[in-house]
Protein backbone atom coordinates (compact mmCIF):
# COMPACT_ATOMS: atom_id res chain seq x y z
CA UNK A 1 0.00 0.00 0.00
CA UNK A 2 2.72 2.22 1.06
CA UNK A 3 3.92 2.16 -2.55
CA UNK A 4 0.92 3.97 -3.76
CA UNK A 5 2.39 7.04 -2.89
CA UNK A 6 5.00 7.13 -4.80
CA UNK A 7 7.51 9.83 -4.10
CA UNK A 8 6.47 10.04 0.13
CA UNK A 9 7.38 6.69 0.61
CA UNK A 10 6.77 4.86 4.14
CA UNK A 11 4.99 7.33 6.06
CA UNK A 12 4.33 7.22 10.08
CA UNK A 13 1.21 5.37 11.03
CA UNK A 14 1.31 3.25 7.83
CA UNK A 15 0.59 0.19 10.02
CA UNK A 16 -2.77 1.73 11.26
CA UNK A 17 -5.23 -0.47 9.64
CA UNK A 18 -7.28 1.04 6.64
CA UNK A 19 -10.91 2.14 6.73
CA UNK A 20 -13.94 0.20 5.36
CA UNK A 21 -14.45 2.27 2.25
CA UNK A 22 -18.57 2.96 1.45
CA UNK A 23 -19.19 2.21 -2.16
CA UNK A 24 -22.36 4.22 -2.61
CA UNK A 25 -24.05 5.33 -5.69
CA UNK A 26 -26.29 7.59 -3.23
CA UNK A 27 -24.75 10.57 -2.28
CA UNK A 28 -23.28 13.31 -4.63
CA UNK A 29 -19.70 14.29 -5.36
CA UNK A 30 -17.48 16.36 -7.69
CA UNK A 31 -13.66 15.43 -8.11
CA UNK A 32 -11.49 17.47 -6.10
CA UNK A 33 -9.44 20.24 -7.43
CA UNK A 34 -5.85 18.52 -6.24
CA UNK A 35 -2.81 20.48 -5.89
CA UNK A 36 0.84 20.00 -5.07
CA UNK A 37 0.54 20.51 -0.95
CA UNK A 38 -2.75 17.78 -0.96
CA UNK A 39 -1.74 14.87 -2.87
CA UNK A 40 -0.88 12.91 0.16
CA UNK A 41 -4.32 13.54 1.56
CA UNK A 42 -6.41 12.39 -1.66
CA UNK A 43 -4.30 9.61 -2.15
CA UNK A 44 -4.50 8.05 1.14
CA UNK A 45 -8.01 8.85 1.30
CA UNK A 46 -8.28 6.19 -1.71
CA UNK A 47 -6.70 3.84 0.41
CA UNK A 48 -8.88 4.60 3.34
CA UNK A 49 -6.52 6.34 5.44
CA UNK A 50 -7.12 9.95 6.70
CA UNK A 51 -3.27 11.52 5.96
CA UNK A 52 -2.68 14.86 7.60
CA UNK A 53 -0.09 16.95 8.15
CA UNK A 54 3.04 16.88 10.72
CA UNK A 55 5.52 19.28 11.52
CA UNK A 56 9.03 17.88 12.20
CA UNK A 57 9.95 21.12 14.16
CA UNK A 58 6.64 21.38 16.74
CA UNK A 59 5.09 17.79 16.34
CA UNK A 60 1.42 19.32 15.82
CA UNK A 61 -0.54 18.03 13.41
CA UNK A 62 -2.37 20.41 10.94
CA UNK A 63 -5.08 20.31 8.34
CA UNK A 64 -5.13 21.35 5.23
CA UNK A 65 -2.07 20.19 4.38
CA UNK A 66 0.60 22.97 3.86
CA UNK A 67 4.25 22.58 3.70
CA UNK A 68 4.84 24.66 6.49
CA UNK A 69 3.75 24.61 9.73
CA UNK A 70 0.70 26.64 10.19
CA UNK A 71 1.18 26.71 14.18
CA UNK A 72 4.62 27.35 14.43
CA UNK A 73 5.65 28.71 10.81
CA UNK A 74 8.88 25.97 10.31
CA UNK A 75 8.81 24.07 6.44
CA UNK A 76 9.22 21.79 8.06
CA UNK A 77 5.92 19.01 7.49
CA UNK A 78 5.62 15.90 6.44
CA UNK A 79 2.37 13.60 5.22
CA UNK A 80 1.20 11.54 8.86
CA UNK A 81 -1.49 8.92 9.33
CA UNK A 82 -3.89 9.23 11.90
CA UNK A 83 -6.48 6.93 12.80
CA UNK A 84 -9.36 8.25 11.82
CA UNK A 85 -10.79 8.83 14.89
CA UNK A 86 -12.62 11.93 16.31
CA UNK A 87 -14.87 13.99 17.59
CA UNK A 88 -17.89 16.31 16.56
CA UNK A 89 -16.54 19.91 16.79
CA UNK A 90 -19.20 21.25 14.57
CA UNK A 91 -21.99 20.84 12.61
CA UNK A 92 -24.60 21.61 9.93
CA UNK A 93 -27.60 20.26 8.64
CA UNK A 94 -27.92 21.19 4.73
CA UNK A 95 -31.80 21.57 3.99
CA UNK A 96 -31.36 24.01 0.87
CA UNK A 97 -28.55 22.65 -2.13
CA UNK A 98 -27.01 25.91 -2.63
CA UNK A 99 -24.83 23.96 -5.10
CA UNK A 100 -27.84 22.06 -7.37
CA UNK A 101 -25.92 19.14 -7.74
CA UNK A 102 -26.58 18.23 -4.38
CA UNK A 103 -30.78 18.51 -4.28
CA UNK A 104 -31.39 15.15 -3.86
CA UNK A 105 -28.62 14.85 -1.19
CA UNK A 106 -30.75 17.13 1.58
CA UNK A 107 -30.95 16.92 4.13
CA UNK A 108 -27.59 16.22 4.47
CA UNK A 109 -25.45 16.93 7.45
CA UNK A 110 -20.97 18.43 7.40
CA UNK A 111 -18.93 18.10 10.21
CA UNK A 112 -16.17 19.80 11.66
CA UNK A 113 -14.10 16.78 12.87
CA UNK A 114 -11.59 17.38 15.90
CA UNK A 115 -8.56 14.44 15.28
CA UNK A 116 -8.29 12.09 18.47
CA UNK A 117 -4.43 12.56 17.68
CA UNK A 118 -4.52 16.22 17.96
CA UNK A 119 -8.14 17.85 18.46
CA UNK A 120 -6.94 21.60 17.39
CA UNK A 121 -6.19 19.86 14.18
CA UNK A 122 -9.63 19.38 12.81
CA UNK A 123 -10.54 17.65 9.41
CA UNK A 124 -14.24 18.52 7.54
CA UNK A 125 -16.34 15.80 5.75
CA UNK A 126 -20.15 14.25 5.28
CA UNK A 127 -21.82 12.74 7.99
CA UNK A 128 -22.85 9.63 6.39
CA UNK A 129 -25.37 8.03 9.35
CA UNK A 130 -27.07 11.37 9.91
CA UNK A 131 -29.64 9.98 12.84
CA UNK A 132 -32.04 13.02 11.98
CA UNK A 133 -31.53 15.20 15.04
CA UNK A 134 -29.63 17.49 16.92
CA UNK A 135 -25.77 16.18 17.39
CA UNK A 136 -23.76 16.78 20.35
CA UNK A 137 -20.67 18.24 20.44
CA UNK A 138 -17.68 15.47 21.26
CA UNK A 139 -19.78 13.04 19.76
CA UNK A 140 -17.85 10.10 18.73
CA UNK A 141 -16.86 9.92 14.27
CA UNK A 142 -15.01 8.09 12.24
CA UNK A 143 -13.55 8.18 9.37
CA UNK A 144 -15.42 6.45 6.66
CA UNK A 145 -14.41 7.73 3.24
CA UNK A 146 -17.03 6.98 0.35
CA UNK A 147 -16.45 6.68 -3.23
CA UNK A 148 -18.85 8.35 -5.74
CA UNK A 149 -17.07 7.66 -9.26
CA UNK A 150 -14.43 5.14 -10.32
CA UNK A 151 -11.76 8.00 -9.45
CA UNK A 152 -13.10 9.98 -6.79
CA UNK A 153 -13.15 9.02 -2.97
CA UNK A 154 -14.38 11.89 -0.53
CA UNK A 155 -14.04 12.28 2.95
CA UNK A 156 -16.49 11.05 5.49
CA UNK A 157 -17.90 9.90 8.55
CA UNK A 158 -19.89 7.78 10.62
CA UNK A 159 -21.39 8.26 13.91
CA UNK A 160 -20.24 5.32 16.45
CA UNK A 161 -23.69 3.65 17.12
CA UNK A 162 -24.83 2.65 20.56
CA UNK A 163 -23.65 -0.67 20.31
CA UNK A 164 -19.82 0.29 19.50
CA UNK A 165 -20.13 2.91 22.40
CA UNK A 166 -20.68 0.19 24.75
CA UNK A 167 -18.04 -1.62 23.43
CA UNK B 1 -15.84 42.24 29.09
CA UNK B 2 -13.21 44.12 27.48
CA UNK B 3 -9.83 44.95 29.45
CA UNK B 4 -6.77 46.37 28.24
CA UNK B 5 -4.16 44.49 27.10
CA UNK B 6 -0.81 45.77 27.64
CA UNK B 7 1.10 43.10 24.97
CA UNK B 8 -0.79 44.60 22.15
CA UNK B 9 -0.30 48.28 23.30
CA UNK B 10 0.20 50.62 19.83
CA UNK B 11 0.31 54.09 19.77
CA UNK B 12 -3.41 55.82 17.94
CA UNK B 13 -2.45 56.12 14.01
CA UNK B 14 -2.05 59.42 13.06
CA UNK B 15 -4.55 59.65 10.78
CA UNK B 16 -7.61 58.95 13.52
CA UNK B 17 -8.99 62.38 14.31
CA UNK B 18 -7.75 64.10 11.46
CA UNK B 19 -9.77 63.06 8.44
CA UNK B 20 -13.48 62.37 8.15
CA UNK B 21 -16.57 61.69 5.74
CA UNK B 22 -17.96 64.03 4.25
CA UNK B 23 -20.44 62.45 2.28
CA UNK B 24 -22.65 59.21 1.41
CA UNK B 25 -24.28 58.50 -1.84
CA UNK B 26 -26.78 55.15 -2.75
CA UNK B 27 -28.42 54.07 -5.73
CA UNK B 28 -31.56 52.38 -5.28
CA UNK B 29 -31.54 48.95 -3.93
CA UNK B 30 -33.46 45.96 -5.95
CA UNK B 31 -33.29 42.75 -6.75
CA UNK B 32 -33.52 43.18 -10.54
CA UNK B 33 -31.52 46.92 -11.06
CA UNK B 34 -32.04 47.86 -15.02
CA UNK B 35 -28.70 49.72 -14.87
CA UNK B 36 -25.08 48.40 -15.53
CA UNK B 37 -22.43 47.38 -12.53
CA UNK B 38 -20.60 50.54 -13.70
CA UNK B 39 -23.81 52.76 -14.32
CA UNK B 40 -24.20 51.83 -10.27
CA UNK B 41 -20.63 52.87 -9.09
CA UNK B 42 -20.63 55.65 -11.14
CA UNK B 43 -24.26 57.40 -9.70
CA UNK B 44 -23.16 56.48 -5.94
CA UNK B 45 -19.79 57.78 -6.21
CA UNK B 46 -21.62 60.96 -7.75
CA UNK B 47 -24.37 61.20 -5.16
CA UNK B 48 -21.43 61.16 -2.68
CA UNK B 49 -19.39 64.19 -4.16
CA UNK B 50 -22.46 66.10 -4.64
CA UNK B 51 -23.93 64.96 -0.71
CA UNK B 52 -20.35 66.37 0.69
CA UNK B 53 -20.69 69.42 -1.68
CA UNK B 54 -17.82 68.46 -3.76
CA UNK B 55 -16.87 68.62 -7.79
CA UNK B 56 -15.67 66.20 -9.71
CA UNK B 57 -12.36 68.28 -10.00
CA UNK B 58 -11.65 67.77 -6.96
CA UNK B 59 -11.29 64.12 -6.20
CA UNK B 60 -8.28 62.65 -6.80
CA UNK B 61 -8.67 59.24 -4.77
CA UNK B 62 -10.94 56.38 -5.70
CA UNK B 63 -11.28 53.07 -3.91
CA UNK B 64 -13.63 49.87 -4.38
CA UNK B 65 -13.49 46.37 -3.72
CA UNK B 66 -15.14 43.45 -5.03
CA UNK B 67 -15.71 40.11 -5.21
CA UNK B 68 -15.09 36.90 -7.51
CA UNK B 69 -14.94 39.95 -9.88
CA UNK B 70 -18.22 41.51 -9.20
CA UNK B 71 -17.56 45.09 -9.61
CA UNK B 72 -15.44 47.66 -11.77
CA UNK B 73 -12.14 48.84 -11.23
CA UNK B 74 -11.54 52.44 -9.78
CA UNK B 75 -10.10 53.40 -13.33
CA UNK B 76 -13.88 52.89 -15.11
CA UNK B 77 -15.45 55.24 -12.84
CA UNK B 78 -12.42 58.00 -12.89
CA UNK B 79 -13.27 57.67 -16.76
CA UNK B 80 -17.34 57.70 -16.82
CA UNK B 81 -16.68 60.66 -13.77
CA UNK B 82 -14.52 62.52 -15.93
CA UNK B 83 -11.98 62.53 -13.13
CA UNK B 84 -9.26 64.75 -14.65
CA UNK B 85 -6.40 63.03 -12.13
CA UNK B 86 -6.27 60.50 -9.57
CA UNK B 87 -3.31 60.35 -7.63
CA UNK B 88 -4.36 57.12 -5.55
CA UNK B 89 -6.33 54.64 -6.78
CA UNK B 90 -6.89 50.80 -4.94
CA UNK B 91 -9.25 48.04 -5.80
CA UNK B 92 -9.45 45.23 -3.40
CA UNK B 93 -10.70 41.94 -3.95
CA UNK B 94 -11.43 41.24 -0.57
CA UNK B 95 -15.22 41.46 0.00
CA UNK B 96 -17.19 42.23 3.18
CA UNK B 97 -13.63 42.38 5.35
CA UNK B 98 -13.12 45.21 3.32
CA UNK B 99 -15.43 48.69 4.05
CA UNK B 100 -13.64 49.84 7.52
CA UNK B 101 -10.20 48.99 5.81
CA UNK B 102 -11.09 50.60 2.49
CA UNK B 103 -11.74 53.63 4.57
CA UNK B 104 -8.56 53.22 6.68
CA UNK B 105 -6.91 53.34 3.62
CA UNK B 106 -8.33 56.47 1.88
CA UNK B 107 -7.77 58.30 5.75
CA UNK B 108 -4.28 57.15 5.63
CA UNK B 109 -3.86 58.63 1.89
CA UNK B 110 -5.44 61.67 2.59
CA UNK B 111 -3.73 62.02 6.13
CA UNK B 112 0.13 61.73 4.26
CA UNK B 113 -1.00 63.77 1.32
CA UNK B 114 -1.57 61.42 -1.23
CA UNK B 115 -4.89 62.30 -2.09
CA UNK B 116 -6.91 65.10 -0.72
CA UNK B 117 -10.44 63.77 -1.45
CA UNK B 118 -10.73 60.02 -1.62
CA UNK B 119 -14.36 57.81 -3.24
CA UNK B 120 -14.62 54.44 -1.46
CA UNK B 121 -17.41 52.64 -3.26
CA UNK B 122 -18.81 49.39 -3.48
CA UNK B 123 -21.01 47.90 -6.78
CA UNK B 124 -22.53 44.85 -7.59
CA UNK B 125 -24.94 43.72 -9.43
CA UNK B 126 -25.23 40.49 -6.39
CA UNK B 127 -28.81 39.56 -6.66
CA UNK B 128 -29.23 39.76 -10.39
CA UNK B 129 -25.22 38.79 -11.26
CA UNK B 130 -23.09 37.19 -9.57
CA UNK B 131 -24.64 35.24 -6.41
CA UNK B 132 -21.95 35.32 -3.28
CA UNK B 133 -24.34 32.88 -1.42
CA UNK B 134 -23.65 29.91 -3.75
CA UNK B 135 -20.88 31.09 -6.00
CA UNK B 136 -18.07 28.69 -6.32
CA UNK B 137 -14.64 30.09 -6.94
CA UNK B 138 -10.81 28.97 -7.06
CA UNK B 139 -9.47 29.17 -3.89
CA UNK B 140 -6.49 26.35 -2.01
CA UNK B 141 -9.27 24.91 0.07
CA UNK B 142 -12.02 24.62 -2.60
CA UNK B 143 -11.08 21.02 -3.17
CA UNK B 144 -12.31 20.00 0.58
CA UNK B 145 -15.27 21.95 0.73
CA UNK B 146 -17.03 22.20 -3.26
CA UNK B 147 -16.84 18.14 -3.72
CA UNK B 148 -18.99 17.28 0.04
CA UNK B 149 -21.42 19.63 -0.88
CA UNK B 150 -20.22 21.74 1.37
CA UNK B 151 -19.59 24.96 -0.38
CA UNK B 152 -21.59 27.79 0.47
CA UNK B 153 -21.43 31.11 2.85
CA UNK B 154 -24.21 30.35 4.44
CA UNK B 155 -22.64 26.80 5.34
CA UNK B 156 -19.50 28.28 6.75
CA UNK B 157 -20.94 30.65 8.61
CA UNK B 158 -23.31 28.20 10.23
CA UNK B 159 -20.54 25.98 10.93
CA UNK B 160 -18.78 28.99 13.36
CA UNK B 161 -23.13 29.55 14.91
CA UNK B 162 -23.22 26.08 15.86
CA UNK B 163 -19.88 26.12 17.90
CA UNK B 164 -20.78 29.64 18.95
CA UNK B 165 -24.37 28.19 20.39
CA UNK B 166 -22.74 25.20 21.75
CA UNK B 167 -19.81 26.90 23.92
CA UNK B 168 -22.00 30.33 24.74
CA UNK B 169 -25.66 28.37 24.95
CA UNK B 170 -26.85 30.86 22.26
CA UNK B 171 -30.20 29.41 21.27
CA UNK B 172 -31.94 29.46 18.10
CA UNK B 173 -34.58 32.16 20.03
CA UNK B 174 -31.36 34.35 20.27
CA UNK B 175 -30.16 34.28 16.69
CA UNK B 176 -34.84 34.71 16.32
CA UNK B 177 -34.24 38.08 18.20
CA UNK B 178 -31.61 39.78 15.99
CA UNK B 179 -33.77 38.97 12.81
CA UNK B 180 -37.20 40.34 14.39
CA UNK B 181 -35.07 43.13 16.21
CA UNK B 182 -33.67 44.74 12.65
CA UNK B 183 -36.87 44.64 11.17
CA UNK B 184 -38.90 46.94 13.65
CA UNK B 185 -35.81 49.02 12.47
CA UNK B 186 -36.16 48.52 8.65
CA UNK B 187 -39.83 49.07 8.70
CA UNK B 188 -38.75 52.67 9.37
CA UNK B 189 -36.00 52.79 6.40
CA UNK B 190 -37.02 53.02 2.73
CA UNK B 191 -34.46 51.47 1.04
CA UNK B 192 -34.16 48.22 2.99
CA UNK B 193 -35.68 45.34 0.75
CA UNK B 194 -37.38 43.25 3.55
CA UNK B 195 -39.70 45.56 5.81
CA UNK B 196 -42.34 43.80 7.16
CA UNK B 197 -42.53 42.82 10.94
CA UNK B 198 -41.05 39.08 11.77
CA UNK B 199 -42.71 37.24 14.75
CA UNK B 200 -40.69 34.59 16.53
CA UNK B 201 -43.21 31.92 15.30
CA UNK B 202 -42.57 33.22 11.99
CA UNK B 203 -39.03 32.85 12.26
CA UNK B 204 -39.32 29.51 13.82
CA UNK B 205 -41.13 27.89 11.00
CA UNK B 206 -39.17 29.65 8.36
CA UNK B 207 -37.71 26.92 5.71
CA UNK B 208 -34.14 25.96 7.10
CA UNK B 209 -30.84 26.88 4.88
CA UNK B 210 -28.53 24.88 6.79
CA UNK B 211 -28.92 24.39 10.19
CA UNK B 212 -29.33 26.22 12.49
CA UNK B 213 -29.92 28.95 10.02
CA UNK B 214 -33.52 29.59 8.31
CA UNK B 215 -33.50 32.01 5.70
CA UNK B 216 -34.59 35.03 8.01
CA UNK B 217 -30.99 34.46 9.07
CA UNK B 218 -29.57 35.43 5.83
CA UNK B 219 -29.06 38.09 4.44
CA UNK B 220 -31.20 39.13 1.51
CA UNK B 221 -29.18 39.47 -1.98
CA UNK B 222 -29.38 42.92 -3.91
CA UNK B 223 -28.34 45.53 -6.45
CA UNK B 224 -26.96 48.44 -5.76
CA UNK B 225 -23.81 50.80 -4.83
CA UNK B 226 -22.96 52.76 -2.33
CA UNK B 227 -20.03 55.46 -1.94
CA UNK B 228 -18.57 57.70 0.78
CA UNK B 229 -15.80 60.55 0.16
CA UNK B 230 -13.18 60.47 2.91
CA UNK B 231 -11.43 63.99 3.39
CA UNK B 232 -9.26 65.73 5.90
CA UNK B 233 -11.33 66.99 8.90
CA UNK B 234 -10.38 70.57 8.25
CA UNK B 235 -11.59 69.90 4.95
CA UNK B 236 -14.99 68.63 5.74
CA UNK B 237 -15.76 71.36 8.46
CA UNK B 238 -15.84 73.64 4.93
CA UNK B 239 -18.81 71.01 3.56
CA UNK B 240 -21.72 70.39 3.12
CA UNK B 241 -22.92 67.91 5.86
CA UNK B 242 -21.40 67.88 9.50
CA UNK B 243 -17.73 65.61 9.47
CA UNK B 244 -18.40 62.34 10.55
CA UNK B 245 -14.55 62.08 12.19
CA UNK B 246 -12.73 58.73 11.70
CA UNK B 247 -11.75 58.16 15.01
CA UNK B 248 -10.82 54.53 15.73
CA UNK B 249 -10.07 52.47 13.36
CA UNK B 250 -8.95 48.71 13.27
CA UNK B 251 -7.83 45.50 10.96
CA UNK B 252 -7.10 41.81 12.26
CA UNK B 253 -5.99 38.86 10.42
CA UNK B 254 -6.69 36.68 13.13
CA UNK B 255 -4.07 33.63 13.96
CA UNK B 256 -4.90 31.04 11.64
CA UNK B 257 -7.36 33.21 9.43
CA UNK B 258 -7.37 30.27 6.88
CA UNK B 259 -6.03 29.79 3.52
CA UNK B 260 -8.84 31.52 1.92
CA UNK B 261 -11.89 33.49 2.49
CA UNK B 262 -13.89 30.37 2.84
CA UNK B 263 -11.33 28.27 5.28
CA UNK B 264 -12.33 27.64 8.93
CA UNK B 265 -10.01 24.69 9.19
CA UNK B 266 -7.17 26.65 10.83
CA UNK B 267 -9.00 29.17 12.82
CA UNK B 268 -8.50 27.53 16.49
CA UNK B 269 -11.51 29.00 18.14
CA UNK B 270 -15.02 28.92 15.85
CA UNK B 271 -17.24 30.67 18.99
CA UNK B 272 -15.22 33.58 18.18
CA UNK B 273 -14.63 35.52 15.14
CA UNK B 274 -12.04 38.28 13.83
CA UNK B 275 -13.63 40.71 16.24
CA UNK B 276 -12.22 39.32 19.23
CA UNK B 277 -8.93 39.43 17.69
CA UNK B 278 -9.17 43.53 16.81
CA UNK B 279 -11.07 44.64 20.06
CA UNK B 280 -7.84 46.03 21.98
CA UNK B 281 -6.34 47.25 18.89
CA UNK B 282 -9.35 49.22 17.78
CA UNK B 283 -10.54 50.81 21.25
CA UNK B 284 -6.87 51.60 22.06
CA UNK B 285 -7.25 53.22 18.68
CA UNK B 286 -10.10 55.43 19.50
CA UNK B 287 -8.66 55.97 23.45
CA UNK B 288 -12.64 55.05 24.64
CA UNK B 289 -13.96 51.30 25.78
CA UNK B 290 -17.34 49.61 24.35
CA UNK B 291 -19.06 51.08 27.14
CA UNK B 292 -18.83 54.64 25.25
CA UNK B 293 -20.08 53.62 22.04
CA UNK B 294 -23.67 55.19 21.33
CA UNK B 295 -25.15 52.81 18.62
CA UNK B 296 -23.14 50.06 16.30
CA UNK B 297 -23.50 48.83 12.63
CA UNK B 298 -22.63 45.53 13.00
CA UNK B 299 -21.52 43.90 9.41
CA UNK B 300 -24.17 40.75 9.43
CA UNK B 301 -24.61 39.13 6.34
CA UNK B 302 -26.31 36.35 8.59
CA UNK B 303 -28.00 36.71 12.11
CA UNK B 304 -25.10 35.61 14.29
CA UNK B 305 -22.36 37.76 13.49
CA UNK B 306 -24.37 40.31 15.49
CA UNK B 307 -24.06 38.06 18.43
CA UNK B 308 -20.31 37.24 17.84
CA UNK B 309 -20.29 40.62 17.60
CA UNK B 310 -21.23 42.10 20.54
CA UNK B 311 -19.30 39.55 22.90
CA UNK B 312 -15.85 39.89 21.05
CA UNK B 313 -15.92 43.74 20.86
CA UNK B 314 -16.87 43.34 24.78
CA UNK B 315 -20.03 45.17 23.88
CA UNK B 316 -21.58 42.53 26.36
CA UNK B 317 -20.29 39.74 28.47
CA UNK B 318 -19.62 36.44 27.52
CA UNK B 319 -22.87 34.84 26.94
CA UNK B 320 -24.83 37.60 27.30
CA UNK B 321 -25.38 38.41 24.01
CA UNK B 322 -28.23 36.60 23.42
CA UNK B 323 -30.48 37.91 26.22
CA UNK B 324 -29.27 41.54 25.28
CA UNK B 325 -30.87 41.25 21.88
CA UNK B 326 -33.95 39.59 23.16
CA UNK B 327 -34.46 42.09 26.14
CA UNK B 328 -34.71 45.06 23.23
CA UNK B 329 -31.76 46.73 24.03
CA UNK B 330 -30.33 46.77 20.80
CA UNK B 331 -33.55 48.79 19.86
CA UNK B 332 -33.56 52.38 18.63
CA UNK B 333 -34.20 53.70 21.87
CA UNK B 334 -32.22 50.65 23.69
CA UNK B 335 -29.08 51.15 25.60
CA UNK B 336 -27.01 50.33 22.57
CA UNK B 337 -28.82 50.44 19.22
CA UNK B 338 -27.74 48.40 16.34
CA UNK B 339 -28.48 48.13 12.94
CA UNK B 340 -30.06 51.32 12.56
CA UNK B 341 -31.13 50.97 9.00
CA UNK B 342 -32.07 46.95 9.12
CA UNK B 343 -28.54 45.69 8.63
CA UNK B 344 -27.69 43.66 5.47
CA UNK B 345 -30.08 41.15 6.66
CA UNK B 346 -33.02 43.59 5.86
CA UNK B 347 -31.57 46.83 3.79
CA UNK B 348 -29.62 44.12 1.90
CA UNK B 349 -26.65 42.45 0.95
CA UNK B 350 -24.33 45.50 -0.43
CA UNK B 351 -21.20 43.31 1.76
CA UNK B 352 -21.38 46.27 4.60
CA UNK B 353 -20.68 49.34 2.40
CA UNK B 354 -24.31 50.68 3.45
CA UNK B 355 -23.46 49.17 7.35
CA UNK B 356 -20.54 51.67 7.15
CA UNK B 357 -22.51 54.67 5.41
CA UNK B 358 -25.50 53.85 7.93
CA UNK B 359 -22.66 54.58 10.71
CA UNK B 360 -22.02 58.18 9.50
CA UNK B 361 -25.78 59.11 8.78
CA UNK B 362 -25.88 58.49 12.30
CA UNK B 363 -23.46 60.84 13.92
CA UNK B 364 -24.25 63.15 11.27
CA UNK B 365 -27.96 62.95 12.18
CA UNK B 366 -29.11 62.65 9.18
CA UNK B 367 -31.14 59.27 10.04
CA UNK B 368 -34.83 60.84 9.91
CA UNK B 369 -37.29 58.38 11.16
CA UNK B 370 -34.37 55.98 12.14
CA UNK B 371 -32.15 58.39 13.74
CA UNK B 372 -30.96 57.49 16.99
CA UNK B 373 -31.30 60.62 19.97
CA UNK B 374 -27.66 60.28 20.98
CA UNK B 375 -25.52 59.15 18.21
CA UNK B 376 -22.57 61.19 19.10
CA UNK B 377 -20.35 57.59 18.68
CA UNK B 378 -21.00 54.89 16.14
CA UNK B 379 -19.30 51.76 16.01
CA UNK B 380 -19.01 50.28 12.99
CA UNK B 381 -17.91 46.70 11.72
CA UNK B 382 -16.83 44.97 8.51
CA UNK B 383 -16.22 41.52 8.36
CA UNK B 384 -17.94 37.82 10.01
CA UNK B 385 -14.94 35.24 10.00
CA UNK B 386 -11.16 35.40 10.66
CA UNK B 387 -10.23 38.26 9.38
CA UNK B 388 -11.72 41.85 9.07
CA UNK B 389 -12.19 45.34 10.19
CA UNK B 390 -13.68 47.92 12.69
CA UNK B 391 -14.06 51.92 12.47
CA UNK B 392 -15.00 54.24 15.44
CA UNK B 393 -16.82 57.67 13.69
CA UNK B 394 -17.82 60.57 16.28
CA UNK B 395 -20.03 63.39 15.17
CA UNK B 396 -17.76 66.60 14.65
Amino acid sequence: MPGHLGCHGRRLGDDLPARLMIESANITGHAPDIDEDSVPFWEGLAEGRLVVARCGACGRLSFPPTASCPSCGKPATTPHIVSGQGSVYSWIRVHAALDPAFANDVPYVILTVSLDEDPDARVTGRLLNDPGTPLEAGAVVRLAPYRVAEDIVLPGFTLNTPAEEAR
Amino acid sequence: MWKPNSRNSIERPSFLGATAVAGVGFTDFSKASPHSVLRLAVDSCRAAIEDAGLAREDIDGVISYSLFNDSVACQAVATELALPDLTYALDMNMGGVSPALAVMNAAMAVSVGVARNVLVFRALKGRSGVRVGAAQFRAPTGQYRYPIGYGAYPYYMAMLARRFMIDTGATEEDLGAVAIAQRVHAARNERALRRAPLTLDEYLEAPWVAEPFHTVDCTTEIDGACAVLVTSLETARALLQPPAVIDGAAWATGFGSGLDIADLHSWPDYATICHHALADRLWRSAGIGPGQVDVAELYDCFTAPVLFTLEGLGLVGPGESGSFVRDGHTALDGRLPVNTHGGLLCEGYLHGMNTLAEGVIQVQGRGGERQVDRAETCLVTSGAMGDGSAMIFRRG
